[in-house]
């Protein structure tokens, strides 16, 4: 970039990435709210083999972003752990975001930068991705009670994982 | 994100988390990681930059192929500009003020958690109204199909 004849050599400077557990701590304190609780995991994950290559498996996609289709209520921004299943052969004109915790304008304007419907659709007709499950599962992130995450949301979109046969998930955090 | 992850691997399904929050993502310390150094709302990519979009995700989804240690972590090598001057200014509203700036939206840039369903428009609230009966709808999962 700016490659000019006789430019001087541009040095990169790369900052670490954000550490987003300080930054959301001080600005909670500073505003007298109480800390948010990070999921910390002590014990190692637990581990299963990837059964086979990409190309013949089955992947599904679970997605924070507060992604809804047209036709469905959308999601509240307090504590909301319940979850929306986006039927792959969507449009993705068809695509809503909404959250508190992330700027939405891009997201907006194109849904894929959250949650990546037409990529996956097209990884899919290049042959690099088997196929994609019956629907996508989404849901809100932030949500404060670590509890109500391990009881209702994660259990029930284990199950429609199940349900759909799904070989492998990629999770898209926002 | 990760807790659902490690759920999913401990029944049995595979799983990569695509991440733009290192620390986050590592505290939770899920099975298999790819993270994006770029700004929260954009974890598979740019709008309308479906190659990018593409190659981001492309990467991400070879996690599943190389790493083979429960808890790792690729980095994708991607930038989301020529410098990295857009971290400065995350949750720091302070940062952009500190100098005598205007000081709006300094002191509380965060949403209000509303407890009411926060369509992206009016249409959207007509709609779901219309498909759910005039009845409301607590859960809203398995719809339209």
């Amino acid at each position: 970039m700016n490659d000019q004849a006789g430019a001087e050599v541009k040095v990169e400077r790369r900052k670490p990435p954000i550490d987003y557990i300080v930054r959301t701590r001080e600005q909670y304190s500073g505003l007298g709210y109480p800390p948010y609780a990070w999921t910390h995991s002590e014990d190692d994950p637990p581990w299963t083999e990837v059964p086979g290559p990409l190309s013949e498996l089955r992947l599904g996609v679970i997605a924070t972003g507060g992604i809804y289709r047209t036709g469905q209520t959308a999601f509240t921004y307090r504590d909301d752990t319940t979850y929306r299943a986006i039927p792959t052969d969507v449009e993705a004109s068809e695509l809503r975001a909404t959250h508190f915790a992330y700027d939405l304008t891009d997201a907006r304007d194109d849904i894929n930068v959250v949650f990546p419907i037409d990529t996956l659709r097209s990884l899919v007709a290049e042959g690099r991705v088997g196929e994609l499950g019956p629907r996508f599962y989404t849901c809100m992130g932030g949500i404060y009670s670590q509890r109500r995450v391990g009881e209702e949301l994660a259990p029930a979109l284990v199950q429609r994982c199940l349900e759909d046969e799904l070989d492998v998930v990629l999770l898209v955090p926002v | 994100m990760g807790l659902i992850a490690r759920r999913l691997e401990a029944a049995g399904i595979a799983t990569v988390c695509l991440t733009s929050a290192r620390d986050i993502t590592r505290a939770v310390n899920p099975p298999r990681a790819a993270f994006v150094d770029f700004p929260l709302g954009h974890t598979s990519g740019r709008p309308h930059q479906p190659e990018l979009n593409r190659a981001i995700v492309g990467d991400a989804l070879r996690a599943f192929e190389v790493l083979k240690v429960p808890g790792s972590m690729v980095h994708l090598r991607y930038h989301w500009a020529e410098d990295d001057s857009w971290k400065d200014g995350v949750m720091r509203p302070s940062a952009a003020t500190a100098d005598g700036g205007s000081g709006s939206g300094v002191a509380d840039d965060r949403v209000e958690r509303f407890d009411t369903p926060q369509f992206q428009t009016e249409a959207d609230a007509a709609a779901a109204a219309d498909s759910h009966g005039g009845e409301t709808c607590a859960v809203c999962a398995g719809i339209d199909f």
